[in-house]
């Protein structure tokens, strides 16, 4: 079946009100930007409160649902045959064909919706319910009428065109990236970081992300790396720049003056800030980590709160009650789960203790980095001066 | 600075190989099976390289299969004979520290039912002769060593071996790996005793792509690729012509002046040698003089992770390897460190410098300094 035009049904945009037209315009924006990597030329449009994409070329069915699919704000994508001769008879052949190519197995039941938003045709439409119904099962008597759970409900319309839909594929769900400001995603390499902000770019939000590097005690490996796990949630998150800090002095610096155990409680609290602040520089108005109640030493509830002291902005924590489990899942779904377990040091585990604090007692934590006053400030400054930013798509 | 001492991962190839490859690319571009001149001139390049080759271990010319290189001369030579000979006997002998490409290949054997029997090594790398003889059995079709060691660069005694396998069951063949050891040794397949030789282009100035198995005349051996029956059927597959002419020329050139080129390599890793010794803490795995490859130097650094410092040298423009690059991607600890015995604390902290022919005694001066300045500020931050 060659379907000319998708209908774009979408879920929670819908009930926005009088902002509603600026979530539609988010929407045929990304729309159109997911289209752009695809084969064959494509126009999204808006009318009377419904989105279309109309295909002006030939092009790759698979391709088209798959970048779709990658279009958060998308509830549904139905695929569309559209016939401009609106006659009567012509409409039912084509039903008929229609439903004999779409359905090979013809065991099903069915029920006609029809809808007359072009007043002047001819033929009412619970009058073509009726007709429809009764060509589709003169042409294929295995099939049934079943009007309160059919298996196959055929959407008529007659508009400009008429169009015929019945199939409705998943979208991602979720809201249009953009509608919803931007955060700072701490992004570094494992399976947690990439999950949680294609969570939070599910929910309409811009995403830069950060990365800190230590050579050489992390490779050129390891970043290539969390640049590749950047493209991959891009695809779903639009394009992301990547903040690239070198934080191999601060590292250095904290392992010389503090108590090890403390090492990476500190270490993280620096991140933090440092996130923080870029976040700032580059209109950011949060921070998402992959955090989860007591995976490791530096997520439990008392590192969480000991991180968390140094930001002032919110940060966004999706995974925060998932499981280990749950989160590879996403991870596999979103496609980053193989990046992510390539077996590349990232900088929190280089000089990790053996026995690291658990239960961070924020008064001594507040001491030890007392030791740092000499040249911590100016460390940090550098540090966020030095970032290059990787444009990531 | 630019010191490239990774030169048993794969080398810089030569000009002259580099003027053969493009020439066969651009020029004489032919199929080397097509029945017009274009097709012949291509395979006029194959054939003067298989000469060339084949006169540096004074073999015949058809004894030379060429391959895509080390992996499959390797794969080739322990299936191929295995599957060809499984009728007398499923017996293969081999040692603690081969290179994967003959250990999955021996794995993938062991699969299809026959039994491996795997020498240990002593603390020089080298495999008993004793528990070689007692090892071989009437049932015993292949024997296969490496000639030198990718990690550390011990010499097996390839001569000897043969002559024991021989002596026990005349009917064993004897394959060498010598991926390390060809261009730098020179290697008499017929008076060593050697059946099968894998060798690969790029360790050698050579291009990527490209080696070749020895074959000696009358092994039975079967083919791994099938298709249009090139090479005498063996070696199915258009014929890599840039591969094998430049395969040829870097063969060539290895050999001419060898004993030079190898007083070069061998001044090179003893300089490093002594010099290493400047530096606090540190143990030379390799040999001095020709009790080693003349190519390598293994050393391990006393409390400094060898990844760290390979890339804090990357960062100073020398290259290097930990462990071997073939496995550096696995995180397992190197097999060849453990056999001959390198202390549990250090295996993890050795590095593999290994020389070409463009490599100079001002870059091993380079190298030391910097490791002078590394070593000490790597040392001071260590793992909790």
């Amino acid at each position: 079946m060659v379907y000319q035009s998708f209908l774009i049904k979408y879920a929670e945009i819908g009930t926005k009100g009088k902002n509603r037209y600026l979530f539609e315009d988010a929407l045929i924006k990304q729309i159109k930007h997911a289209l752009k990597k695809v084969e064959g030329s494509f126009i999204a449009s808006k009318e009377s409160g419904r989105i279309y994409v109309e295909a002006l070329s030939d092009y790759d069915y698979d391709e088209v649902i798959e970048a779709l699919q990658h279009v958060f704000g998308i509830a549904w994508i139905c695929p569309m045959v559209q016939i401009e001769e609106k006659d009567y008879e012509n409409l039912k052949k084509v039903v008929v064909d229609y439903v004999d190519q779409v359905y090979p197995d013809k065991n099903f039941t069915f029920k006609v919706d029809s809808r007359r938003a072009d007043k002047n045709y001819p033929v009412r439409s619970e009058q073509m319910n009726c007709d429809l119904g009764e060509v589709i099962l003169n042409a294929f008597p295995e099939t049934k009428v079943n009007v309160h759970t059919p298996d196959v409900l055929l959407h008529v319309e007659v508009r400009k065109l008429v169009n015929i839909y019945s199939l409705m594929i998943p979208g991602p769900g979720g809201m249009p990236v953009g509608t919803n400001g931007k955060a700072m995603l701490l992004l570094s390499g494992g399976i947690d970081s990439p999950v949680a902000g294609y969570m939070i770019a599910k929910r309409g939000v811009k995403i830069d992300a950060v990365y800190f590097h230590a050579p050489p005690y992390t490779s050129d490996r390891a970043k290539q790396k969390v640049v590749d796990l950047a493209k991959l949630v891009s695809r779903y998150s639009g394009p992301i720049p990547l903040h690239i800090v070198n934080f191999t002095d601060i590292q250095l610096y904290i392992y010389e003056k503090c108590p090890h155990e403390e090492l990476t409680i500190i270490m993280r609290r620096y991140m933090m800030k440092i996130a923080e602040a870029i976040a700032a520089k580059t209109d950011s108005l949060a921070l998402i980590t992959g955090e989860s109640i007591g995976q490791v030493a530096s997520q439990t509830v008392q590192s969480l709160a000991a991180t968390n002291e140094v930001c002032t902005m919110p940060v966004f924590r999706p995974l925060i009650g998932f499981d280990k489990q749950e989160i590879i899942d996403i991870s596999e779904k979103i496609g980053t789960f193989e990046t992510s377990i390539q077996p590349f040091e990232d900088c929190c585990t280089i000089f990790v203790a053996k026995h690291p604090v658990t239960k961070p007692n924020i008064k001594i934590i507040h001491k030890s980095e007392e030791n740092l006053a000499e040249k911590i400030d100016e460390m940090v400054a550098t540090a966020i001066e030095t970032a290059e930013v990787v444009w990531c798509e | 600075m630019e010191a490239y001492f990774d030169n048993s991962a794969t080398t810089r190839v030569l000009d002259s190989v580099m003027d053969i490859v493009v020439k066969t690319m651009t020029v004489d571009y032919g199929n080397a099976a097509a029945k017009h001149r274009k097709g012949m001139e291509a395979e006029q390049y194959i054939r003067e390289a298989r000469a060339e080759i084949a006169k540096t271990l004074k073999a015949a010319d058809k004894e030379i299969l060429f391959t895509s290189g080390g992996s499959e001369s390797n794969n080739m030579a322990l299936i191929g004979t295995a599957l060809a000979n499984q009728r007398a006997g499923k017996h293969i002998i081999s040692t603690a520290i081969e290179h994967p490409s003959v250990y999955n290949p021996l794995a993938y054997l062991e699969e299809l039912g026959f039994e491996v029997t795997f020498l240990p090594v002593d603390h020089d790398g080298h495999i008993s002769l004793q528990q070689l003889e007692e090892a071989v059995r009437p049932d015993t079709i292949l024997v296969s060593v490496m000639y030198v060691n990718n990690e550390v660069g011990a010499v097996e005694p390839v001569e000897e071996i043969s002559r024991i396998v021989k002596k026990k069951n005349p009917k064993t063949l004897l394959h060498v790996d010598a991926i390390q050891a060809y261009g730098k040794y020179v290697i008499r397949p017929k008076k060593q005793g050697i059946d099968l030789l894998s060798v690969s282009g790029h360790k050698i100035h050579g291009p990527k792509g490209i080696g070749f198995l020895y074959i000696a005349n009358g092994v039975k051996i079967k083919p791994l690729i099938y298709g249009g029956g090139q090479q005498a059927g063996l070696r199915s597959g258009t014929e890599n012509v840039p591969g094998a002419a430049g395969l040829g020329v870097a063969a060539r050139e290895m050999y001419t002046n060898h004993e030079e080129k190898v007083r070069h390599l061998i001044g090179l890793k003893d300089y490093m040698t002594d010099r290493m010794g400047e530096i606090e803490g540190t143990v030379v795995n390799s040999k001095k003089g020709t009790d080693s490859a003349p190519q390598i130097v293994s050393v391990s650094f006393e409390g400094v992770r060898s990844e760290v410092l390979l890339h804090a040298l990357e960062d100073r423009g020398i290259y290097v390897s930990s462990g071997s690059a073939c496995s550096s991607h696995h995180p397992g600890i190197s097999g060849t460190l453990k056999g001959i015995g390198v202390a549990q604390k250090l295996l993890d902290s050795t590095i593999r410098f290994s020389f070409g022919l463009f490599n100079t005694k001002e870059e091993i001066d380079y190298c030391i300094d910097v490791l002078k300045e590394l070593v000490p500020v790597l040392r001071r931050y260590q793992r909790g």
